[in-house]
């Protein structure tokens, strides 16, 4: 017994060893190659918006130039389009956040009759295939679009847009809502506080972690849908339909920039929230 | 007398098939949770000014139900509600002089413990300067100086069962509830808070309605306990009028140890009241024990209160025997356990101090033959053993 505990000792000793190697070493390479598979898009995009092409066609590196980045809507039509697509994003976000909220805390908060369809049907649009949520909306908007109601417009995308948004907002938001004690909302009003003040002190507070989530699902959402914005859009372009459109023709290094541009708010807002959640959590 | 500080008349929870319902429907025994059940069934009750008042109980005896209706979470079916006098029943939680103690505190997490304390005075729009120094006295009196900072998440459960006190006592409610606020805690941690909270409650003078369903914290701390079971309450009373005479089968099987066996009424003893016990044995009880039309009891004594005598001695005068056999010692330190049978075979438990007795050589040995002796004083009467459950004590703490 003795004598195999003692050359067990040095078997763990060396497994150790292994193990620390793997954990330092093959662990690290495994995250580095994960985040290059991710990340190699992205710098494909960026290295070829510093591309000088000839022609239209912006597929093989000439030279370096940064003559789209000091005009990055130097392509007629494409301010319009990325214009279109921010105020979209940015209406459809802001609308379907309020309205996603407050259907979240009636889900979680109130029993009513037909709250458990309710809850089913919030999960719909996020279920049903985009082709076929775009062509129902297109034969809905299309059926009553008679003038002089509904023409497609932006107006029928970011109706679209809302809709589709309202179910991640109220699946996000609830999630939040159902962690949250019940407690402490009666400990505010126990404290003093009306429905009202208990919501804004305590109640909103809380969830606003979900429901700036929710937000950012939603506006990152919108600004890239392309397959429901299609069948919406009529004559109105947005910033991907225009990419779709000038593909056939070959996309211009300006689409790079832009897309270039995006990411880098993109990662500037995250890094932003970074800073501030630490910052609270210290004081 | 006192004034009365709460009064409840006929108070009534009667729960449907709702959410609410289902959710208190497990931890009732015996509840329908799709049809509705009583939870609390016609109470009336005086709680006076300045009073630490506990219900105590079993999980699912009404007991949470009850304090949520006194503190506006929960809305009577039944029944009246008065505070200091005036009718509260209707009125939502921040429009009645009470606070809560919550059982997990309900800390505001975004909150720190400074403004978690000042919550109450900042809704009513105390100045500043008046909420800096009423926060900091509270974090005084619950020994929390210089933890204003804090977040909820950065405190222990013991600081932030502090925190929750401080919070809701600042406002100078009439009335404090505190529901099991101390069942998170570790054995320790809780004794040394039931006496701070005693210290507290007597050094602010405010009417405490403790919920629990730890019989020895609420004989601890309470000036008087209403027993409760199945949405009633069976007896109310001082802790030691419920010790030491319970009414009730439930009431003397949940607080502390009792024996109880079948009894009847018999021929007075000496011209002293009597009841004759299953093994034949004649006892005396006082004489305000016997009740007209109730013949088959339960005779009840607590196992603290028994002697055990050598066979071949004398009984004191005046007491009661019975004789019986050792069956089973179990040493506890403090004292031994005995379980001794009677001729009939009926199990009674005594402690007896390890005093006497006190090495293991000196105990009582199994099978030794014993005479048991217990003043009469000593005796109370329960109604007989109709089948009903027994009372389970280490119920998991829950919604009640």
């Amino acid at each position: 017994m003795t004598a195999v505990a003692a050359t067990a000792a040095k078997a763990p000793a060396l497994s150790v060893s292994v193990r620390r190697l793997l954990d330092r070493y093959v662990l690290r390479l495994y995250v580095i190659l994960a985040v290059a598979y991710l990340m190699l898009p992205i710098v494909v995009i960026a290295l070829f918006s510093v591309n000088d092409p000839i022609g239209r066609s912006n597929f093989a590196w000439r030279a370096f130039t940064l003559d789209h980045w000091l005009s990055p809507f130097g392509v007629p039509g494409l301010f319009d389009a990325v214009a279109t697509s921010l105020r979209v994003a940015f209406l459809s976000t802001l609308i379907a956040t309020t309205l996603g909220t407050l259907i979240a805390l009636a889900l979680v908060r109130y029993q009513f009759r037909g709250a458990g369809s309710a809850n089913l049907l919030i999960f719909l649009p996020m279920a049903t295939p985009e082709i076929v949520l775009g062509a129902s909306l297109l034969t809905m908007f299309v059926s009553i679009g008679e003038p002089p109601f509904f023409p497609l417009s932006e107006f029928t995308i970011l109706i679209a847009h809302i809709m589709f948004n309202i179910s991640f907002v109220v699946v996000t938001v609830r999630a939040r809502l159902a962690g949250l004690d019940r407690n402490l909302e009666e400990a505010a009003m126990d404290l003093g506080a009306n429905e009202w003040t208990t919501f804004w002190k305590v109640t909103f507070p809380l969830i606003l972690p979900g429901i700036v989530a929710a937000a950012l699902l939603a506006f990152s959402l919108s600004i890239d849908d392309f397959v429901i914005t299609n069948f919406t859009a009529g004559r109105t372009v947005t910033f991907p339909m225009f990419i779709w459109g000038s593909y056939r023709i070959g996309i211009p290094p300006q689409v790079n920039v832009i897309g270039t541009l995006i990411f880098l708010i993109a990662v500037g807002l995250v890094a932003l929230s970074v800073v501030f959640q630490r910052r609270s959590a210290r004081a | 007398m006192a004034d009365v500080a709460v009064r409840l008349v006929q108070l009534t929870k009667r729960f449907g098939g709702d959410a609410t319902g289902r959710r208190v429907a497990q931890y009732v025994e015996g509840a329908n949770p799709s049809s509705g059940f009583l939870a609390v069934d016609h109470i009336d009750l005086e709680v006076n000014d300045g009073e630490f008042f506990s219900l105590l109980g079993p999980s699912g005896c009404g007991k949470t139900t009850t304090l949520r209706m006194i503190g506006g979470f929960e809305q009577p079916t039944e029944g009246r509600i008065e505070l200091q006098g005036v009718d509260v029943t209707w009125l939502p939680p921040y429009r009645r002089n009470v606070n809560t103690v919550f059982q997990n505190y309900a800390l505001f997490p975004h909150l720190t413990v400074y403004e978690n304390v000042a919550f109450g005075l900042r809704r009513r729009k105390v100045a500043d300067s008046e909420i800096r120094k009423r926060v900091l006295e509270m974090l005084e009196l619950v020994e929390l100086p210089g933890y204003e900072r804090r977040k909820p998440s950065q405190i222990s459960g013991g600081q932030a069962q502090r925190v929750a006190l401080a919070r809701a006592l600042i406002n100078r409610p009439a009335v404090l509830l505190l529901d099991e606020p101390l069942g998170a805690l570790d054995l320790k941690l809780r004794k040394q808070m039931q006496v701070e909270l005693k210290r507290i409650q007597k050094e602010v003078g405010i009417t405490f309605i403790y919920v629990t369903h730890d019989q020895e914290e609420a004989m601890t701390m309470s000036d008087r306990i209403a027993v409760m079971n199945r949405g009633r309450y069976e007896q109310l009373g001082d802790p030691e009028a419920l010790y030491e005479r319970p009414e009730t089968r439930f009431v003397a099987g949940f607080l502390g140890v009792s024996n109880l066996l079948p009894a009847t009424a018999a021929e007075s003893l000496n011209g002293h009241a009597a009841f004759r016990l299953s093994d034949g044995s004649t006892v005396r009880v006082p004489a305000g024990l016997i009740e007209t039309g109730r013949n088959a009891v339960s005779l009840g004594v607590r196992p603290e209160k028994i002697r055990l005598i050598e066979v071949d001695k004398e009984v004191p005068a005046g007491m009661n025997r019975a004789a019986g056999t050792i069956v089973d010692a179990s040493y506890l330190g403090v004292s031994t356990q005995y379980i001794v049978a009677l001729r009939d075979g009926s199990r009674v438990t005594v402690y007896e101090q390890n005093v006497e007795r006190a090495t293991k050589a000196e105990l009582w040995a199994r099978g030794e033959e014993v005479v048991m002796a217990w003043s009469p004083d000593h005796c109370f009467v329960v109604e007989e053993e109709n089948g009903a459950t027994e009372p389970s004590v280490d119920e998991s703490v829950a919604v009640a």
